[in-house]
């Protein structure tokens, strides 16, 4: 497969196929709420594919199918050819949410150590594998210190760590730098970039469009459930505006009025 | 398996450090010494009544600790979104519940070991002997029954969205059992017409915790039961655990996750 540049894409890792969710409503007077309709689009091995949108957009509601959260209504959603609903599609993928959302009497060690065990490493990879994350992201000085004591930047860190226990080949970050201080920030851009050069697939949702632009190979604009546009970041911007800024704002259809 | 176990050491290392079982415990001992210091029973009783007053305490605070416990346990996930990095993993719905389930029990079991242990001292400290035999018999059983109770719980939890309301139900339904489950046939045989029909019917549908309890043995040092009859009451516990188990696993199957 090639895009628009001519460049050939990697195997298909993530496969979204015509893809609906409908909440059904809770009680009589509510209407049913369409929150995704029929979205399409594929993540290629070696891609980071950024994923934006306004908020309720539909972009956490993808991330839930993918992760099996939540069952699509219609269409499919495929992680390695393999259904999501089945949990053995999550085998190969690391995900980090927005919020950090950890057991919070674990110490960072105890967290990994219990993630591996899901993942079924031995003790001895797992070991190995704590060590290495801890030291990614700056955290080796803190291991036995219990989460709850952790400022929210190394929540998020110690959140990036599980998500990469198991080495995986996909990345779900739903908003990964949501929160965070500049220097935050930075740090998690800087272990999202070198996971890119490591060849890893990287699917994730965010509201930094300066962010999405600089780590970005593809990018998907998600609107009212679907997706309003897609390609690179180079094609979004020669096709509707002159940065990804303003081709967003294109894109979902924001007209600035003048203040008075 | 490995997955179900590493769910359930999670759970044993939250209850081990949110120090409930030390409070309870430690309310147990101070109660049971504080009665058995009090001399007010000629000395011929007084060893049967303290061993009556620590074994009603230990039911007491087992009944409480399991109920408490499983009650907050998949509320608690989905409350503080713990549920979402956990299901993310390549880990199953069922997997999940089954951890929880066997986190509470196991705990329960340790807990339930030392309130024994504590116990036995005790007893035989007034007593100069120790049925172990019965003490294990009395043990074992008191911890299927929790196992029922703990499966109850966890399925109460996935329908009553409050962990308060689950565990107070949850208690009644237990208590009650315990107090008048065994004398419902004999009330619906009284009843006629449809509420007979229905009281026996509950009489036949209700896990019967009574079966799970050897405090009178204990007390009256009836001696050992035979042990095809704890093996039997075993079957029937491990039966009603997974039935509830079942009953959960359908409510948490299908439940809509919203981070």
């Amino acid at each position: 497969m090639e895009n628009a540049t001519g460049q050939a894409r990697g195997e298909a890792i993530v496969e979204i196929d015509r893809l609906q969710v409908e909440y059904r409503p809770k009680g009589l007077r509510q209407a049913a709420k369409m929150a995704l309709r029929g979205i399409s689009l594929s993540v290629h091995r070696g891609e980071v594919f950024g994923f934006l949108g306004p908020n309720g957009a539909g972009k956490t509601t993808t991330m839930q199918v993918l992760l099996g959260f939540t069952p699509p209504t219609g269409g499919t959603a495929r992680l390695f050819g393999v259904d999501v609903r089945k949990p053995i599609a999550r085998q190969r993928i690391g995900y980090l949410p927005e919020l950090t959302y950890y057991y919070k009497f674990l110490t960072a060690e105890e967290l990994l150590r219990f993630y591996a065990c899901l993942f079924g490493l031995s003790r001895a990879e797992a070991d190995r594998r704590i060590d290495g994350l801890l030291r990614l992201v700056e955290l080796e000085g803190v291991r036995k210190k219990a989460i709850r004591h952790f400022s929210k930047g190394m929540q998020q860190r110690i959140g990036l760590a599980q998500a990469l226990i198991n080495d995986p080949e996909v990345l779900l970050l739903d908003e990964p730098t949501s929160g965070l201080d500049p220097l935050g920030r930075m740090k998690v851009r800087q272990i999202i970039q070198r996971l890119k050069q490591e060849g890893k697939t990287v699917f994730f949702s965010s509201h930094e469009l300066g962010e999405v632009e600089t780590v970005c190979d593809h990018v998907a604009i998600l609107m009212d459930g679907m997706v309003k546009a897609q390609g690179t970041v180079g094609e979004l911007t020669a096709n509707h505006g002159q940065s990804l800024e303003q081709a967003f704002l294109k894109i979902i259809g924001y007209a600035p009025r003048e203040v008075a | 398996m490995s997955k179900v176990l590493a769910i359930a050491m999670v759970g044993i290392k939250e209850l081990v450090r949110r120090k409930d079982f030390y409070v309870l415990f430690i309310l147990t001992a101070l109660i049971t010494l504080l009665l058995g210091s009090i001399n007010f029973f000629n000395e011929d009783h007084i060893a049967r009544y303290l061993k009556e007053v620590c074994l009603l305490l230990i039911w007491v605070a087992m009944l409480v600790m399991a109920v408490v416990t499983a009650a907050r346990q998949l509320p608690s996930e989905l409350e503080g979104k713990t549920i979402f990095p956990l299901l993310a993993k390549p880990v199953s719905r069922v997997e999940v519940l089954l951890g929880k389930f066997a986190g509470c029990w196991l705990a329960c079991g340790l807990a339930l070991l030392v309130f024994y242990l504590f116990f036995a001292v005790l007893s035989a400290s007034r007593e100069q002997t120790l049925p172990l035999a019965s003490y294990v018999q009395a043990f074992w059983l008191h911890w299927v029954m929790l196992a029922i109770v703990t499966a109850m719980t966890l399925w109460g939890s996935l329908l009553l969205s409050a962990p308060s309301s689950n565990a107070t139900i949850v208690l009644i339904i237990s208590i009650g059992i315990l107090l008048v489950g065994q004398h419902l046939n004999k009330v619906a045989v009284q009843l006629s017409g449809l509420t007979g029909v229905v009281t026996a019917a509950v009489y036949y549908a209700i896990p019967h915790l009574e079966f799970y309890d050897m405090r009178s043995v204990i007390i009256h040092n009836w001696g050992t039961q035979p042990w095809g009859i704890i093996a039997l009451a075993t079957l029937y516990g491990a039966c009603y655990t997974a039935v509830l188990l079942l009953g959960g696993w359908l409510a948490f199957r299908r439940k809509v996750l919203n981070p």
